[in-house]
């Protein structure tokens, strides 16, 4: 600046200052500018941040499962080998928890009742399995570690007032007492709740898992893949490399970029009628899913692959060309392997917007009650988001914190899709 | 195809490798070539120089067809390779190609090793019987191309990793390595410095043995340097062609001569 005032004997030190004087304008013009990108930045990330610290705080309860440990005897009364697998199982859990409670009043059935309530639904058959796969338990004490039930893991977790009127609560102060007991002689442990990824959905939300949800999905993706890819890939190298450029063409080009655009649940209500309707596949089906999801990763993986196709440069076809390789060979020999690197990063983002898709699936019936795992793409299933769906719908507290872990769980795998994406452009990409 | 030269038989190979007559070419509704008559000898440097926009690559372009590769590209007129019509739909455009090699105007090897960029070519024509015979193509190709010292302990790394120069020599030896008869190089030397122009122009000086070249070129002094004949193109049509003694000591257009002294172009 200071120079400029010296620069007045000059014969140009008119036109210098005129500049300085736009100079300043167009500094603050500049600085503006960054602001308001920088403003715009920080809104997304506090919104993201709002996001995920809200999934946080109310998800991570749901990675840690209250489980009790106690002695349990198997009883010979109630189970006999000869009737397995039924027997009196929560019979002998529950004779076995009461021993443990002083002021149980087992003889009681109400009381024995609420005793029982403590654990999960889900002892008796994890009792029953062990029994099954060892009947020379029976007669035996054995040490068993249960889930409990939802109730008293919320309690457990503090998610449950003490403070709160015994008429408005949903543990009474007895089992409240049975409770502290039990911690009090060290029977109750919080470890990871494994079952969230090893259970299927269950009615209990101490039980519930994700297994069948992430088992669907992994089908729905891959049957999603083995389309879309090979037709995305196909139809993009035939109108980029080998269609006239015509009306036609033309008109195909607009009609694909409409289709990426089209709403996902018009997909979803095609899939319900040609699929499921005139093709008869079955209901809740991964396959169908994947058809579904093909349907809408295509288009991505189209323009993704034209776009990565077009940035090959044209010297190198020309290079080919001349040498007399024929078109088909240019493609597949010099512009395809080049081009890979970015068809497979819109591939892997058009697989996570499909990992993500939700109302298509809800069309096909993939948000339904389903207890196990599917076994092939053809049983019936959930994925991940319609897991989310029904999850959210549950009125059980423990599946508010569940529905928090499965969108983390989501969300988790978005983000290593999205990482492998850029990880394969940045290692690929090519300076030319 | 044969039998066209059995029709009219010495003239043509004595007479010149590539003749051309009433070449027109039209971009869209641009007239880019307008009834051009050229006779490219054979083992002789040919030279295309004029002003940019000329049309002289785009009629280089259409020695080897590669203007088929352009939509909006029509190409009118007989172009014959040894007395055979090259539009002729019975002619292959691949198969002219791998008899009519060429060279860009921007050194553009292939993103694979050196190796490879020279093999290419004779892979896809099945020109080598084993590996034995392909690696004796890879060195007589890189040998002629005046490269092979610099790289034959790397034939394994990447042909962009050269330099420009040596890139250009690579993309030289490529064209080579499927043995065509004729060399059509697209100002070769322009994206090149002092000395990598040096030593592609010697090369192409000892092409001359063995191959018809034909060469676009912006610099007259090259044209000058490297060529026996000269073709001066303007505004799409062929002012003069001659030897390019004559077209430089004794132009016998005003053009021609307005071009060479710097007063057009």
């Amino acid at each position: 600046m200071t120079d400029m005032t010296i620069g007045d004997v000059t014969p140009c030190s008119r036109s210098l200052k005129r500049v300085a004087a736009t100079l300043k304008r167009r500094r603050r013009k500049q600085a503006l500018l960054q602001w308001i990108g920088l403003g715009a930045i920080s809104i997304a990330f506090i919104t993201l941040f709002i996001l995920i610290s809200s999934l946080v705080s109310t998800g991570w309860q749901a990675f840690s499962q209250t489980h009790l440990t106690f002695e349990v005897f198997v009883d010979p009364a109630e189970i006999s080998a000869a009737r397995l697998p039924r027997g009196g199982f929560d019979d002998a859990l529950v004779v076995s928890l009461g021993k443990l409670l002083e002021n149980a009043d087992m003889s009681d059935r109400d009381t024995a009742r609420a005793v029982e309530g403590v654990l999960s639904n889900g002892a008796q058959f994890q009792l029953r399995d062990l029994v099954v796969a060892d009947p020379s338990l029976i007669g035996q004490t054995i040490t068993l570690k249960v889930p409990v039930a939802d109730t008293f893991d919320q309690l457990n977790k503090g998610l449950i007032d003490r403070d709160t009127p015994e008429a408005l609560r949903r543990v009474k102060n007895r089992e409240i007492a049975w409770f502290d007991e039990l911690k009090a002689q060290g029977a109750i442990t919080k470890p990871f709740n494994l079952g969230l990824f090893v259970n299927a959905d269950s009615r209990f939300p101490e039980l519930a898992g994700l297994k069948g949800a992430l088992v669907g999905s992994f089908w729905a993706l891959l049957v999603c893949f083995l389309i879309a890819f090979p037709l995305g890939i196909g139809s993009a190298i035939y109108l980029e490399e080998f269609a006239p450029k015509n009306k036609l063409s033309d008109f195909i080009e607009v009609n694909i970029n409409n289709l990426a655009a089209v709403p996902s649940v018009v997909f979803g209500l095609l899939a319900l009628a040609v699929f499921i309707g005139w093709f008869g596949l079955p209901r809740s089906a991964p396959f169908v899913g994947g058809l579904t999801l093909a349907l809408m990763t295509m288009p991505t993986i189209i323009i993704a692959t034209r776009t990565a196709l077009k940035a090959v440069p044209p010297s190198i076809r020309e290079a080919a060309l001349g040498l007399g390789a024929s078109r088909q060979q240019v493609v597949f020999q010099h512009v395809l392997p080049l081009a890979m690197p970015g068809i497979l990063t819109g591939t892997i983002i058009g697989l996570a917007q499909a990992l993500g898709e939700t109302a298509p699936l809800l069309l096909i019936g993939m948000n339904a009650f389903i207890t196990s795992a599917a076994s092939s793409p053809f049983d019936s299933a959930t994925a991940l988001p319609t897991q989310i769906f029904i999850w959210a719908d549950s009125p059980e507290r423990g599946f508010v914190s569940r529905t928090s872990a499965a969108i983390l769980v989501l969300l988790g795998f978005l983000v290593m899709m999205n990482a492998v994406a850029i990880y394969l452009r940045q290692k690929f990409e090519r300076k030319w | 195809m044969n039998d066209m030269r059995k029709i009219e038989p010495d003239v043509t190979k004595t007479a010149a490798k590539i003749t051309a007559r009433e070449v027109n070419v039209h971009y869209g509704d641009t007239h880019a070539i307008k009834n051009v008559d050229v006779d490219i000898a054979d083992k002789t440097v040919t030279a295309f120089i004029g002003p940019s926009g000329c049309g002289k690559s785009t009629f280089l372009r259409c020695l080897n067809r590669m203007n088929d590769t352009i939509d909006i590209c029509r190409v009118a007129g007989r172009i014959e390779l040894d007395g055979r019509d090259i539009n002729h739909k019975s002619v292959d455009p691949v198969q002219l190609r791998a008899q009519v090699g060429m060279v860009f105007q921007k050194p553009n090897p292939f993103p694979k090793s050196i190796y490879d960029n020279i093999a290419y070519g004779p892979r896809i024509h099945g020109l080598a019987h084993s590996k034995t015979d392909l690696d004796e193509i890879v060195e007589k190709s890189l040998r002629r191309g005046a490269i092979w010292n610099e790289v034959k302990d790397r034939l394994n790394q990447p042909g962009t990793g050269l330099s420009g120069g040596q890139q250009q020599r690579l993309c030289i030896a490529r064209a080579i390595a499927t043995e065509p008869e004729v060399l059509l190089m697209d100002e070769p030397c322009s994206a090149l410095d002092p000395i990598a122009t040096a030593q592609v122009e010697e090369l192409i000086d000892e092409l001359r043995q063995t191959y018809s070249v034909v060469i676009v070129t912006h610099s007259m002094q090259q044209a000058a340097r490297v060529s026996q004949k000269t073709a001066f193109f303007h505004l799409g049509s062929l002012v003069e062609f001659n030897d390019t003694d004559q077209i430089f000591t004794n132009p016998q257009d005003g053009r021609t001569e307005s071009y060479i002294t710097g007063k057009i172009g």
